[in-house]
C-alpha cells in the first residue's frame, strides 16, 4: 500500500513537472498574459484610477468583485471556527487559581469555593500557561503601538507602496494578538471583546459591499467607484482612487477583527476563559 | 535574478516542506511551516512580486504560524479516547 502511494505520487509528481515545461518563461514577453492583458493596465491604471501601485488598482477596482468575495471568505473562516470551536458553558471549570499581588502567593481555588473575582488585590492566573515576565509584558507593550501605528500606514499608503487592506488588516490582528500572548486571554477580551469582534468583521465586509450598492445607486455599475465623484466633490478619476481607499479600509477592519476572533476561539478551545 | 540566491531559497524551501510533514513533534511542524513561509516570501520578492511577498509575510509567516502554536497549545500528548 506504501509502495503503491509512493508511485502514485512520484507519477503525478513528474506529470507535473513535465507540464511545467510548457510554461512561458519569467518574465516573457510573448507569454499571452503579457500581450494583451498585462499592458492595459500598465498602460491605463494610471489614467483610469490616479493610483501609482497598479497591483492594489487591480486588486480593489479593475477585479473588485474578487476582493469582495475574498474578504467574504475570510469572515465566514472566522464564522466557521465560531461555529465549530465555541463553547458556550456557563459551569465553572474544576479549579482556578489566584495571586495575591501583594504577596506574590499563589492560591488554588477548588470547585464550588468562593471567587475573589470583585477585589483588587488578587489577579487571576491560568492553569496550565503562566506568563508573569515583566520584560516580556513591557516589551511587548512598548512594541504593540508601533505595530499598529504600522498597519495603518501600510491600509492607508497602499495605493503608492506594497501592502493594502488585507496586509494591514493582519498586522493589526497580529498586534492584538501580541498583547494577548504578552498579558492574558481575559484581559484582551475586555478591551475587544467576541461581541464586537464579530461585530467588527460583519461592519467591513459592509462597508465593502456598501460601497458597491451606493456606486448603483448613483447610477453607475456595482463596484463602479467613479459614481461617487459627486458625493465626494471630485473628478471621476480622483473618486476611484479614493473608492479604492474606503474599500481597502473595509477589508482591513474585516480581516484584523476576523485574525482576532480566530485567535480567542483557537487558543482557548472556544471556552474563552484560559487561553495562550 | 541573482540564481544562486534563488537556487539556495529554493533548496531551503523543499527541506522545509519535507521537514513540516516528516517531523513528529506538532509545535518543531509549525515552525517549519513558518520558516516555509518565510522562504516563500524571499522568493516572491527575488521574483519582483513584492505584494504578494507582503502578504506572505504577514499572513503566512506571520499570523498562521501563531494559529498553529494556538492550536497546537490545545492538544495533548496522548489521546484521551
Amino acid at each position: 500500500m506504501r509502495a503503491l502511494g509512493l508511485a502514485t505520487v512520484f507519477c503525478f509528481g513528474a506529470i507535473l513537472f513535465y507540464i511545467s515545461f510548457d510554461f512561458p518563461g519569467w518574465g516573457d514577453e510573448n507569454s499571452p498574459a503579457s500581450q494583451h492583458v498585462s499592458p492595459y493596465y500598465i498602460e491605463h491604471t494610471m489614467d483610469d484610477t490616479s493610483v501609482p501601485n497598479i497591483v492594489t488598482a487591480i486588486l480593489a477596482d479593475y477585479r473588485g468583485y474578487d476582493t469582495l468575495f475574498e474578504t467574504a471568505v475570510i469572515f465566514s473562516a472566522g464564522l466557521a471556527c465560531f461555529f465549530l470551536l465555541r463553547i458556550p458553558e456557563r459551569q465553572a471549570p474544576p479549579a482556578r487559581f489566584y495571586r495575591h499581588l501583594a504577596t506574590g502567593i499563589t492560591f488554588r481555588i477548588e470547585k464550588g469555593g468562593r471567587l475573589p473575582e470583585d477585589t483588587d488585590e488578587f489577579e487571576r492566573i491560568d492553569s496550565v500557561w503562566v506568563p508573569y515576565d515583566v520584560i516580556i509584558g513591557m516589551t511587548c507593550r512598548l512594541v504593540v503601538p508601533f505595530i499598529q501605528l504600522f498597519a495603518l500606514y501600510v491600509i492607508a499608503h497602499g495605493h503608492h507602496s506594497p501592502g493594502g487592506g488585507f496586509q494591514g488588516g493582519v498586522i493589526f490582528g497580529a498586534a492584538i494578538i501580541l498583547f494577548a500572548i504578552s498579558n492574558n486571554l481575559r484581559r484582551t477580551l475586555k478591551r475587544m471583546s467576541e461581541k464586537t469582534s464579530a461585530l467588527l468583521g460583519s461592519l467591513g465586509v459592509l462597508i465593502y459591499a456598501g460601497t458597491g450598492i451606493l456606486c448603483m445607486v448613483l447610477g453607475a455599475g456595482f463596484l463602479n467607484y467613479s459614481a461617487l465623484a459627486s458625493l465626494l466633490g471630485v473628478d471621476p478619476v480622483s473618486a476611484r482612487s479614493h473608492g479604492i481607499l474606503i474599500v481597502e479600509i473595509g477589508v482591513g477592519i474585516a480581516v484584523t477583527a476576523v485574525m482576532v476572533w480566530i485567535y480567542y476561539n483557537l487558543s482557548s478551545a472556544g471556552r474563552q476563559d484560559e487561553g495562550l | 535574478m541573482i540564481w544562486p540566491l534563488d537556487i539556495i531559497i529554493l533548496t531551503i524551501v523543499i527541506i522545509c516542506g519535507i521537514a513540516a510533514i516528516s517531523i513528529k513533534d506538532l509545535l518543531g511542524a509549525a515552525i517549519m511551516f513558518g520558516a516555509y513561509s518565510f522562504m516563500m516570501c524571499l522568493l516572491w520578492s527575488v521574483m519582483g512580486a513584492v505584494d504578494v511577498a507582503f502578504t506572505e509575510a504577514s499572513v503566512g509567516a506571520g499570523v498562521s504560524t501563531v494559529f498553529f502554536v494556538a492550536a497546537v497549545f490545545r492538544t495533548t500528548r496522548r489521546t484521551r479516547d
